[in-house]
């Protein structure tokens, strides 16, 4: 077994960089949703509002973010822009910028739809007693479009996080651009490396992901059971 | 003479082309109890949402305490405080306890301190019967109970009119009565305007100091309670009553 594939992450810093990697694809993605999610949260109560312009607008935004794959929008912000409009900034922060925009997009979609399926009947009741807009919100449509949300956006978490693995595309020390790198390095002594390499990602991102869409499950059943209880 | 609290002049309404309201005229003095009745789709709940901005009206004039309501949503939403309004669905917050629910409006509205209000919450729980309730949640109540709390989240506000729309009408039958009391001791006890839409026939017979009668948009006639069940003036309202085993 001296030649055992498994053996290439623990040759030199090899294993400490993955976790390097990981610890940089983490950061990014967790900046991004905190931003992405508190500017959804308020775009989409702002896209629950009577105004026609500001829904049209907000509805383009979505629009822009949801159906221009990530790739493009990732070339778009790294590549295009910059030149366009003399803005340089490194690559991790391009990568936590259209991250952050995406995930708000995504937000602002969830949040609108748990608004508005709060029956009617509740908004009335909050307005019969003289609360402004702000406190109904405040008070009575939000508390309760959260529970309804929150499947949906751990979801939007776990594809969040699943997402960055394109990072390596704008040259960002991700866990997947170290691991490639990792692989190059150490593909003549261990041809089966790119096995254990990606083997250890795998198991990275579902140790990541998996508690999370394992409690948004839960959250969904729960609150079924409240429901219907 | 008695004061006058609510005075609609001319009222008309329209869905798109609809026309649901036609030229409504009716005023409710100080500790009157009037009674809108009419077969369903007549538009007593159009007319009575519409006497605190639930429904936007097309033309005529609401007046309230003397003063002639400028129908913005600003307007409206310092009037509604001194209008209490209950609904068919009695709508509690569910995220929010028996007490929470109450204490909302006196606290974040009309920004009384939480202790009076909490206090005068509590003596409201007392006369419903419900006070042992108080940090339970609206799903643990039962529809009757919900709808008394609901009454007590509107009384909360010390309105100076009630506005009571079908509030037994998606109750079980042995729940209508112990509601309906305590409309009629707002009523005796308090002296509380109200305008009430029911289609418990014997009890607007019991309350109602006066009677609207409606049918398509349209008052057809305005009678003294006590008349009203005995001789209605129109043969449309005594059909209606004969229609409703009365």
């Amino acid at each position: 077994m001296a030649h055992s594939g498994i053996n290439v992450l623990f040759e030199g810093r090899n294993l400490i960089r993955l976790f390097g990697g990981l610890w940089t694809t983490v950061e990014i993605a967790a900046v991004a949703l905190v931003l992405g999610l508190i500017l959804g949260v308020v775009l989409g109560v702002l896209r629950t509002f009577p105004s026609r312009l500001l829904r049209f607008v907000l509805r383009l935004y979505l629009e822009f973010f949801r159906i221009i794959p990530t790739v493009v929008l990732l070339f778009l912000f790294y590549y295009i822009l910059p030149k366009q409009m003399g803005v340089n900034l490194p690559a991790n922060q391009v990568a936590t910028l259209v991250f952050a925009l995406w995930t708000a997009a995504e937000m602002s979609d969830i949040v609108r739809g748990a608004l508005i399926s709060v029956p009617k009947h509740q908004r009335e009741s909050g307005m019969a007693i003289g609360l402004s807009r702000w406190q109904l919100y405040r008070y009575v449509l939000i508390p309760q479009a959260v529970s309804l949300e929150l499947p949906a956006t751990i979801n939007l978490v776990t594809r969040v996080i699943k997402t960055t693995s394109l990072l390596m595309l704008i040259s960002v020390m991700d866990v997947i651009n170290v691991g490639q790198q990792v692989v190059e390095a150490n593909n003549q002594k261990y041809p089966t490396g790119v096995f254990w390499v990606y083997g250890i990602i795998f198991v990275m991102y579902f140790v990541i992901d998996y508690p999370l869409s394992w409690w948004a499950k839960r959250m969904d059943k729960k609150r079924l059971e409240r429901a219907n209880g | 003479m008695a004061k006058e609290i609510v005075k609609v002049e001319h009222l008309e309404k329209f869905y798109q082309k609809r026309h649901v309201l036609h030229d409504i005229n009716f005023s409710v003095n100080e500790g009157e109890v009037v009674a809108l009745l009419g077969p369903s789709g007549s538009g007593k709940s159009t007319l009575i949402r519409c006497l605190n901005g639930l429904e936007p009206y097309q033309q005529g004039e609401v007046t309230f305490n003397g003063e002639k309501i400028v129908p913005t949503e600003k307007n409206w939403q310092k009037i509604r405080q001194k209008i209490g309004m209950v609904f068919q669905s009695y709508d509690l917050f569910p995220n929010l306890t028996v007490l929470d629910n109450i204490l909302l409006g006196p606290v974040k509205v009309q920004h009384q301190s939480k202790e009076a209000a909490t206090a005068s919450a509590e003596k409201l729980l007392d006369q419903v019967g419900l006070r042992e309730y108080e940090n339970a949640y609206p799903r643990q109540l039962s529809g009757g109970q919900k709808q008394r709390i609901a009454i007590v989240r509107a009384l909360a506000l010390n309105p100076e009119l009630m506005l009571f729309d079908e509030v037994t009408a998606s109750l079980d039958p042995e729940m209508v009565r112990g509601v309906l009391n305590i409309i009629s001791n707002l009523a005796q006890d308090s002296n509380m305007t109200m305008i009430v839409v029911t289609h418990e026939m014997n009890f607007a017979q019991q309350i109602a100091d006066r009677v609207l009668f409606l049918e398509d948009g349209k008052i057809l006639e305005q009678t003294k309670g006590s008349q009203f069940f005995e001789q209605p003036q129109t043969d449309r309202a005594k059909a209606f009553l004969d229609s409703m085993d009365f």
